[in-house]
């Protein structure tokens, strides 16, 4: 954890409505590494990732991207700071095709032709399923192929941290394998990473750094490898059987 | 990896629009009557197109349901009454070409009228009340009560005739059916409308934002763009097209009064609803269905008349429930 933190919240409280949900969020994703956000069903987790997105507005707190704060800024001003964000539903416009969706997120590009070609060539590598079903409208994909595409769109041009809410969730195990590689490469590339999941073995094998949270708080931090190495750790804080 | 299958386009929407015609062709008899019918549905329909193609947008990118449109109908009427009245020679005038060039300044100034009154619409009425549907309805009723009343002032509360231009009254002969030209005007400006918007929507990234806000509008933020403005530009052009529909409604009837938007304001819902809220494409179908409707059951049942375009909505919901082409996640 040697690297300089790239997005810190500080005492981040989230209310929606009547709901107190989020009650002094303490986060910092370093610079550089995969940031997994740990913790059982509601205990906040895409709370947090919303509220970093300017989704929900916090109510109290600081939250600071590369020494800005971004805590008032509204979901287009944080995203135009070259921040991506997956979301657990993944966003993916059905109506639209795969080619479409991909359009969309390149914020530089008016025509397809504008994408960078060499990126696009490494992102069909690393998800053959975008290329194969470019023209194909994104509805009909399955849910791995949705998830891959949801990725995709995010990498299309380079962002300085990536948000990624539950990218497993509901997938079969290759298509897991395929995720955690391709995450796995971000990373390698440099590419910040801030990703919420509830599969331990998926957090283990990607993870630099993890924070778990619990009742709208994170009530641990420290590397991922320390986590993963102790069970007992494991079972207080997010309830996995020893 | 499961099989996906390509875009398919759904055509049974598109096939209610022949199907209601031949439907009607045994029940009218003379099939010179039913074309001539059947003509005048297709330019109603083309019409109230015009006028519901940028509220059905507006309620699918920001879920604002605007029952102000009318206004915006009335003021273009309005606008090019003014106009045409003010050049009497080319009205007047024996030559179509003429008379196209005072339709066209008619419809740009009225179209520019309609748009700037709608900017302030949505920032004054509209902006104040996002997310809160009620209050939607009563103000921008509010707001076209207002709007007539300011077309009293401006133009006084009574019926003002629109007459055609000489070049575009009369009819053409197509056998024993007779085509008034005015309707295969209407037709021609609806289809050019249409073709512009599908354009706009199917080719350019400002169209893609548009059918991607109106399906998640938060993914669209999400993704870095400003949504907001986007629905301005979508208002504005909106009401701009109401105008446009309201000149053309206008020469259609011949006559313009300050509460013709509101008398149309009904249809244009029942057009949006058929069609699935935020989509242009069910929007031409549903209003081509009412127009086609409105002209049968006319000369069919008159006293049903009024009753038709609510049955035909009751029934079409029965089978799609959102609409011929609903939006997807809405």
């Amino acid at each position: 954890m040697s690297n300089a933190a790239l997005l810190t919240m500080a005492e981040v409280h989230t209310r929606i409505g009547a709901y107190h949900i989020l009650h002094g969020v303490n986060l910092v994703v370093p610079r550089g590494e995969l940031t997994m956000l740990l913790g059982r069903n509601g205990a906040g987790k895409t709370t947090t990732l919303r509220t970093i997105m300017g989704l929900w507005q916090a109510s109290s707190g600081t939250i600071t991207f590369a020494q800005q704060d971004i805590t008032a800024l509204s979901t287009p001003q944080i995203a135009g700071l070259n921040i991506a964000y997956v979301p657990e539903t993944m966003g993916i416009f059905s109506d639209l095709t795969v080619k479409e969706n991909m359009l969309l997120a390149a914020r530089q590009a008016k025509r397809v032709e504008d994408i960078d070609d060499t990126r696009l060539k490494w992102i069909f590598k690393l998800f053959p399923a975008v290329e194969k079903f470019w023209s194909y409208p994104a509805g009909k994909l399955s849910g791995g192929q949705k998830q891959m595409l949801a990725v995709a769109r995010a990498i299309v041009e380079p962002r300085e941290l990536l948000i990624v809410d539950e990218p497993s969730k509901g997938l079969a195990p290759a298509i897991i394998n395929n995720m955690i590689d391709a995450f796995a490469e971000l990373k390698a590339g440099g590419v910040t990473i801030l990703l919420v999941e509830q599969n331990i073995n998926f957090a283990r094998r990607l993870g630099d750094t993890v924070a778990v949270m619990d009742n709208g708080r994170v009530v641990h931090s420290g590397s991922m490898q320390a986590l993963a190495d102790d069970e007992a750790l494991q079972h207080s804080l997010l309830g996995l059987a020893v | 990896m499961s099989e996906v299958k390509h875009r398919d386009f759904d055509w049974k929407p598109l096939a209610l629009v022949p199907v209601l015609s031949l439907l009607a062709l045994p029940l009218i008899g003379s099939g010179s009557t039913w074309l001539t019918l059947t003509v005048a549905g297709l330019a109603m329909g083309m019409i109230i197109f015009i006028i519901a193609s940028g509220l059905t947008l507006v309620f699918g990118l920001m879920d604002v349901l605007n029952f102000g449109h009318g206004v915006f109908i009335a003021l273009g009427a309005f606008v090019a009454s003014s106009v045409l009245g003010s050049m009497g020679d080319w009205t007047g005038s024996q030559s179509l070409l003429r008379n196209v060039m005072a339709v066209i300044p008619a419809m740009l100034v009225a179209m520019l009228v309609a748009g700037a009154v709608g900017l302030a619409f949505e920032r004054f009425l509209v902006r104040p009340v996002y997310g809160q549907h009620l209050k939607q309805i009563l103000i921008t009723m509010g707001g076209m009560i207002i709007g007539e009343e300011l077309i009293k002032v401006i133009w006084g509360a009574q019926q003002i005739p629109l007459p055609l231009p000489e070049g575009m009254r009369g009819s053409l002969l197509l056998g024993d059916a007779a085509i008034e030209k005015f309707r295969l005007v209407a037709v021609v400006v609806g289809l050019i409308v249409f073709a512009s918007l599908a354009w706009t929507l199917g080719r350019t990234k400002i169209g893609l934002l548009i059918r991607a806000g109106v399906q998640d509008r938060e993914m669209v933020e999400s993704l870095g763009y400003r949504i907001r403005r986007l629905f301005i530009g979508v208002f504005v052009v909106g009401s701009a097209l109401a105008g446009l529909g309201g000149v053309m409604w206008g020469m259609y009837q011949q006559n313009v009064f300050p509460q013709m938007g509101a008398q149309v304001n009904v249809l244009i819902f029942i057009v949006i609803i058929i069609g699935g809220l935020g989509s242009t494409g069910g929007a031409l179908i549903g209003a081509l269905l009412v127009g086609l409707m409105a002209n049968y059951a006319g000369f069919l049942a008159p006293k049903v008349a009024l009753f038709s375009n609510i049955a035909l909505m009751a029934a079409i919901l029965l089978w799609r429930p959102q609409g011929v082409y609903p939006v997807t996640g809405r």
